[in-house]
């Protein structure tokens, strides 16, 4: 397996072998991650955190990644990427930081930015976010989430909320497919998950569920994944109360749970889960958000060719 | 003026070509959109004439001839994607010189725009629209190579 220079795109360029191997690697890196251990892996390289739309959980914890394994972040935030590339396009932005760091991570609002991003440069490329599109950082640390709190191989999985634009589930499909993973997909008709994405599964060996039940989807299953619906996709607000309210995970409604459900959520949550749920033993969020930090290193470590 | 090889003399209902392209077994109803194609202003001085719902014996067509041009490669996997049945008729000299069946190409560059007004190819970059071509059965489909929508019932409103 070759990682150096390799441009983190779609979860589509993953095959399972180098899947594993991130999530071995994160999984020797977490002491580091949780400042136990010092480490010297990312030192001497600069790694650009370029985001034109704003983000806290994404960005920081891939600055924290890089800190950790002291390399140097070279920082734009969404406000100063705006005033630094003044119009300029993408391209040529690219073009300019190549010249300055030796990995480039890329937040942008419009689909497939990230690999043309990745054509304009041999600087490797992360994509941390491009539009509607994918996310693939994000589906790394939720399966690495998965095998160190529930399990991966085989999981029985529901996944809830808005499946029809929601970037981090599409990606996470079609990684779980390479998990044996049973997966229940949970949402109003509204907000299904797109046809080609269902085909593109079945395609891959994959034959989910769909259901709009969230009392009967979590019935028998390991991991409940939460993802937040947006109140501008429904152009009436009544229907958007009634549906958020109807996939609203509380208390009450874990009563009956697998004692051994992990509840997920790539955050940041509205209402999705009530607060209450974050004192059970499902909760899972906060511990899913750091492993944000042991997986980056990982990915990071690898494509900078600082670690095999 | 007969035309030897033709065994639908009876329905040629167009001056026959001395020179130039036959486009034969057209999807019917499609004419107007192969039109798009090998019509843009400039490209063609001759008469074109254009026959809609012409019978055949699988049902229904649509012929286009071109007097005077002969059509190139591009505009053949432009047709291909809207009418996958077609068969281009090289005209010389009154006779069908060649005869070819239309190929749905694996992948177009710059050919079609895509759909999705968020996609990076429609933005202010220096990149052409791509897409991997999905071929069905003849039922085809496009994904696009940077944002994956796909694009099926309209690809002839989004020729560039
Ligand atoms: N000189 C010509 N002028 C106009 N149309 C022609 C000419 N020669 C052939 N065609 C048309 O081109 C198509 C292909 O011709 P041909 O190979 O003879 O028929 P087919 O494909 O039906 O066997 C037919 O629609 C025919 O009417
Ligand atoms: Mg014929
Ligand atoms: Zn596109």
């Amino acid at each position: 397996m070759r990682f150096k220079d390799f441009d983190t795109i779609s979860m589509k360029d993953f095959s399972r072998d180098m899947i594993d191997h991130i999530l071995d690697t994160a999984d020797k890196l977490e002491p580091i991650a949780k400042n136990e251990e010092k480490s010297d892996i990312l030192n001497g390289k600069i790694l650009a955190v370029l985001f034109f739309e704003p983000s806290t959980r994404t960005r920081m914890s891939f600055e924290t990644a890089i800190k950790r394994l002291n390399g140097d972040v070279l920082s734009l935030g969404a406000v100063d990427a705006s005033s630094i590339t003044k119009g300029e396009n993408l391209a040529d932005t690219i073009r300019v930081i190549e010249g300055y760091a030796d990995g480039i991570i890329l937040r942008h609002p419009k689909e497939g930015s990230a690999k043309m991003a990745a054509e304009m440069t041999s600087t490797p490329v992360i994509n941390a976010g491009d539009g509607a599109g994918h996310h693939p950082t994000q589906t790394f640390l939720d399966l690495y989430t998965m095998r160190r709190e529930s399990r991966l191989e085989g999981v029985k999985i529901a996944i809830a909320g808005d499946l029809k634009y929601g970037r981090t589930v599409h990606s996470l499909c079609y990684a779980l497919s390479h998990y044996n993973a049973d997966i229940t997909l949970v949402s109003p008709k509204e907000l299904r998950m797109p046809r080609e994405i269902i085909r593109d599964l079945k395609n891959r060996g994959i034959e989910v569920k769909q259901t709009d039940s969230m009392e009967d989807a979590i019935q028998d299953v390991d991991v409940l994944y939460v993802t937040r619906i947006q109140k501008e996709r429904f152009p009436d607000p009544a229907e958007y109360q009634r549906v958020s309210t109807s996939l609203q995970i509380t208390t009450e409604l874990l009563k009956n749970a697998n004692p051994d459900l992990k509840i997920m959520h790539p955050l940041p949550r509205v209402n999705e889960i009530d607060s209450g749920v974050d004192f059970t033993s499902h909760a899972c969020y906060f511990k899913q958000s750091f492993y944000g930090v042991p997986v980056r290193m990982a990915l990071l470590s690898l494509i900078m060719g600082c670690i095999e | 003026m007969t035309i030897e090889n033709s065994n639908e003399k009876h329905e040629i209902r167009v001056q026959p070509i001395e020179n130039g392209t036959v486009i034969d077994h057209i999807t019917a109803g499609q004419a107007l959109n192969v039109l798009k194609i090998i019509g843009k202003p400039g490209t063609s001085e001759g008469i074109m004439s254009v026959l809609i719902n012409a019978p055949s014996s699988h049902g229904k067509k649509d012929v286009i001839k071109i007097e005077g041009r002969e059509i190139n490669a591009q505009e053949f996997d432009k047709i291909a994607l809207i009418a996958p049945n077609a068969t281009i008729n090289i005209i010389r000299n009154f006779k069908v010189a060649s005869k070819k069946q239309v190929q749905i190409p694996e992948h177009i560059e710059g050919v079609v725009k895509c759909v999705n007004p968020n996609c990076i190819t429609n933005s202010n970059e220096p990149i052409k629209s791509n897409f991997t071509v999905n071929n069905e059965n003849r039922y085809v489909f496009l994904r696009c190579d940077y944002c994956e929508r796909i694009i099926s019932e309209n690809i002839a409103d989004n020729l560039l």
